[in-house]
């Protein structure tokens, strides 16, 4: 078995969380995992990424190009950064909540969400798409956008373990404080992904 | 009793440091270093380990090495360019060496993602006769500290445990000997007086055969240890260290029977070379590829010996353009450098890549997301008023101003829009680079920016010398009460110890003033009106005849938000965008070309104090 994630995003918006969550959800089933996070300097409202490598062999941490199993991108120019490590007939799960970079130096291409996710849609015609981050924010938080995909991502049956492993990992994980909230948008994101893609 | 975790690469090795018995730990904070001692320091008191935050690398390993004189097991953990502070005492200590043991972990960061340099620890203790250990995951990491350990102690030497950020940065699943760190044993008899401790030249002279002699020693036992392998029966061999071997195993799973075709040997304690396991697995090959990150080491250690040997064995890797030279390596580009040196022997094998969905070429042109100051973030508040500053004495007087950046989240006002930073070297150099482009620039004014943390690291003897030489510079110190870019670890101005006990708070200003600095300002960046004083201060300061000092103090956004956030009036706002183009805020976006305020705001004010139409105001509180 091996199942290779890469979680693509805005430094910020808790791609290491979510990254971390997917690690412990993998160890708790059996798996070996191997992670590669941008720590760092680039955090700062830069492109960070995660990958998340799971399966019967220890090995490198960083995803080859066109090996990834899923990609869950939670912010749509973020997504399609990381494409080409997505291989053919991988899974794409996508927040359509744009994220503008802080500043657009002289020269660099201007953002054009729309534009972004109709390219996305034209290259993967199953691709699930919604705007976690204003589902998150309904149940109370913005910031849950990242458990919100995680949620999505069991909806969409794109994980190798349970739904019940991964619940489980949440409630350990995250402080009580927060708890409520977190899974809130992890359930209505799962059931939301359900009702799209009709599993 | 074992268990399993889900450990960062630092975290084993921080854990495998407390399974050998660690006694006291010191270091300075660095990516990808930097967690290792933030994970000491959670079991720091149950497990009764001395652990601190030191100023710099060089007093860090300093006071390993006094604990190390005295029996105790040591750690110092930095990142690479750490080294090269620490690399003073390192020299020497390696002619006298330890009585305990003493380890340094030395974070490298091929890429580099977040350094100066692409520089290879492997190679420094090959310059420094420091054995090193090379491990390729965080399972290995942990085995290996527990080694460097046992080595340092039975050889009295110190040990470099080497990683990359692949390995430091990666989290897998570890196995550890025990689930929950126990209390380390107390320091034994203490430091015993002895001649060995006192390094002179006849001293050094005496011990530099037993220095070589160890080399030769640690040669052999390292060619006997399982972290060698040798993998296959294949005449084609391949040689790897660390994550690389990784990649080299995954890009060989594209063939079939990829172990009749190749034997590859995979090298873990990488300094002093293990030549005796490298001879026998250079004996069964005829041709070699080298598949490592960063310097050509084990290139040049395998073409050594096989000219020392004499084998017909040619060797395929950086320098004979088979692999890049820097940069970090993944499983695509060790597959192309095998396959070039495949078709270069005449080979008609090659390792197959994936075929991506889509490839990069056929990507829609995508935003530049450059990192930048986070919203609130002091540092835009202080380089916008030198801005400002350094534009009204351009007026005033012509005179330009270059501005010298330092290392730390500052160094991020090289970014547009702000372009505040001229020059950027290493830790502590602004201050005195400002010093020499004032002997050759005199019709320039000069700035230098630098952190709190980084003007205690070192900082303070270019300040002396400023004042000494009496050099004509405005230092603008940013102190915003923490060291941010690593990961807010407290430092000798806070008041607090790494385990987060009052210390004695060390002020800036009183430093500086003892120094001999005539002008010392002190500015309040926090209040939401504070974008005019900053301005005053700056241009006093930038006026004044000689070494002038303003400290600029405020709070890391990262930590500490002002509990307001700022909106747009609509009715008021006339879409000119002058705050989006003037400051990179990421909370300032255009949408529509209107400004908006985003969700980010931490409410600095900032904004609102440059609005031409006092079109920004508080929008509210926040938690």
């Amino acid at each position: 078995m091996k199942y290779d994630i890469l979680i693509a995003g805005v430094g910020g918006q808790g791609v290491v969380l979510a990254s971390r969550m997917l690690a412990l959800a993998a160890m708790k089933s059996g798996f070996h995992v191997s992670t590669a996070e941008t720590i760092g300097m680039s955090q700062r409202e830069g492109s960070v990424s995660s990958h998340i490598r799971i399966g019967d062999k220890v090995s490198g941490s960083l995803i080859p190009i066109g090996q990834a199993d899923l990609l869950l991108g939670l912010e749509p120019a973020e997504t399609i950064r990381n494409l080409p490590f997505l291989r053919k007939g991988g899974k794409v799960l996508v927040n359509t909540h744009a994220i503008p970079p802080a500043s657009r130096p002289p020269g660099s291409p201007e953002y054009d969400p729309a534009a972004l996710l109709s390219f996305l849609s034209e290259c993967y015609p199953e691709i699930l798409c919604s705007d976690f981050t204003e589902l998150a924010e309904d149940v109370g938080t913005y910031r849950a956008a990242n458990v919100a995909m995680l949620g999505a991502a069991v909806g969409a049956r794109a994980l190798p373990f349970s739904e019940e492993t991964l619940k489980a990992v949440l409630d350990a994980e995250i402080p009580e404080k927060y708890r409520a909230v977190n899974r809130a948008a992890f359930e209505r994101a799962m059931k939301c992904i359900r009702f799209i893609s009709g599993t | 009793m074992t268990d399993k975790k889900l450990l960062m690469g630092n975290e084993a090795i921080a854990l495998g440091a407390i399974e050998a018995g660690v006694q006291v730990v010191t270091g300075y904070p660095g990516t990808p270093s930097t967690e290792a001692l933030e994970t000491i320091i959670r079991y720091a008191d149950r497990c009764g380990i001395y652990t601190e935050w030191s100023s710099n690398e060089k007093v860090a390993l300093e006071t390993a090495v006094g604990a190390a004189y005295s029996g105790a097991k040591a750690l110092v953990t930095m990142k690479q360019v750490g080294l090269n502070v620490a690399s003073d005492p390192l020299m020497s200590l390696s002619y006298i060496g330890v009585k305990g043991a003493l380890v340094l972990l030395v974070a490298d960061d091929p890429g580099p993602h977040s350094s100066q340099t692409e520089q290879d620890t492997r190679a420094f203790g090959h310059f420094a006769n420091i054995p090193v250990l090379d491990p390729a995951t965080p399972q290995e990491a942990y085995e290996m500290t527990k080694l460097a350990f046992e080595l340092s102690h039975e050889f009295e030497i110190p040990v470099i445990l080497r990683t990359t950020t692949r390995v430091s940065h990666s989290c897998g699943d570890v196995e550890v000997a025990v689930a929950e760190p126990e209390p380390v044993e107390a320091v034994g008899e203490g430091f015993v007086k002895d001649r060995r401790w006192t390094i002179f030249p006849r001293l050094t002279a005496e011990r530099h055969p037993w220095l070589e002699g160890v080399q030769e020693q640690l040669s052999e036992r390292f060619s006997e240890l399982p972290f060698n392998s040798v993998s296959g029966t294949g005449k084609i061999g391949i040689i790897a260290s660390g994550v690389s071997a990784l990649y080299v195993k995954e890009a060989m799973e594209s063939v079939r029977y990829s172990e009749e075709l190749f034997t590859l040997f995979t090298v873990g304690t990488v300094y002093p070379f293990p030549e005796k396991a490298a001879l026998s697995f250079l004996k069964e090959i005829d041709r070699l590829i080298v598949a490592e990150e960063l310097d050509p080491y084990l290139e040049e250690q395998v073409l050594q010996l096989i000219g020392k040997a004499h084998l017909p064995v040619d060797v395929y890797g950086k320098k004979n353009g088979f692999f890049p030279v820097g940069g970090e390596y993944n499983v695509n580009l060790v597959t192309d450098g095998i396959n070039l040196a495949l078709s270069a022997f005449g080979e008609s094998l090659r390792l197959s890549s994936a075929v991506p969905a889509i490839s990069k070429e056929k990507l829609p042109p995508l935003p530049v997301r450059a990192p930048t100051l986070c919203a609130g973030c002091m540092h835009r508040t202080v380089f916008y008023a030198f801005k400002q500053a350094a534009k009204q004495l351009k007026k005033e007087t012509q005179a330009d101003t270059i501005f010298s950046g330092d290392i730390g989240c500052y160094t991020l006002g090289n970014a547009y829009p702000l372009n505040m930073v001229d020059t950027c070297l290493c830790m502590g150099a602004g201050v005195s680079i400002a010093g020499g482009l004032s002997r050759t620039n005199p019709q320039a004014k000069q700035v230098a920016f630098i952190g709190d943390s980084t003007f205690f690291h070192s900082g303070i003897p270019a300040v002396v010398n400023a004042v000494y030489n009496g050099a004509d510079i405005t230092l603008a110190v940013l102190d915003n009460r923490t060291t941010a870019m690593t990961g807010h670890q407290p430092h000798p101005g806070i008041g607090l110890t790494a385990l987060g006990s009052a210390s004695k708070a060390i002020e800036i200003a009183d430093v500086v003033r003892s120094c001999g600095i005539e002008f010392i300002k002190t500015v309040n960046t926090v209040e939401a009106d504070s974008l005019g004083s900053c301005v005053k201060a700056a241009k006093e300061a930038m006026n004044f005849k000689g070494p002038s000092v303003v400290v600029f103090k405020g709070r890391c956004a990262g930590i500490t938000k002002s509990g307001k956030y700022y909106e747009i009036k609509p009715e008021a706002c006339t879409g000119c965008g002058f705050c989006v183009k003037e400051l990179g805020c990421p909370a300032l976006n255009l949408d529509a070309d209107k400004p908006v305020i985003q969700d980010s705001c931490s409410g600095c004010g900032l904004c609102a104090q440059i609005c031409p139409s006092e079109a920004i105001g508080i929008g509210g509180v926040k938690l």
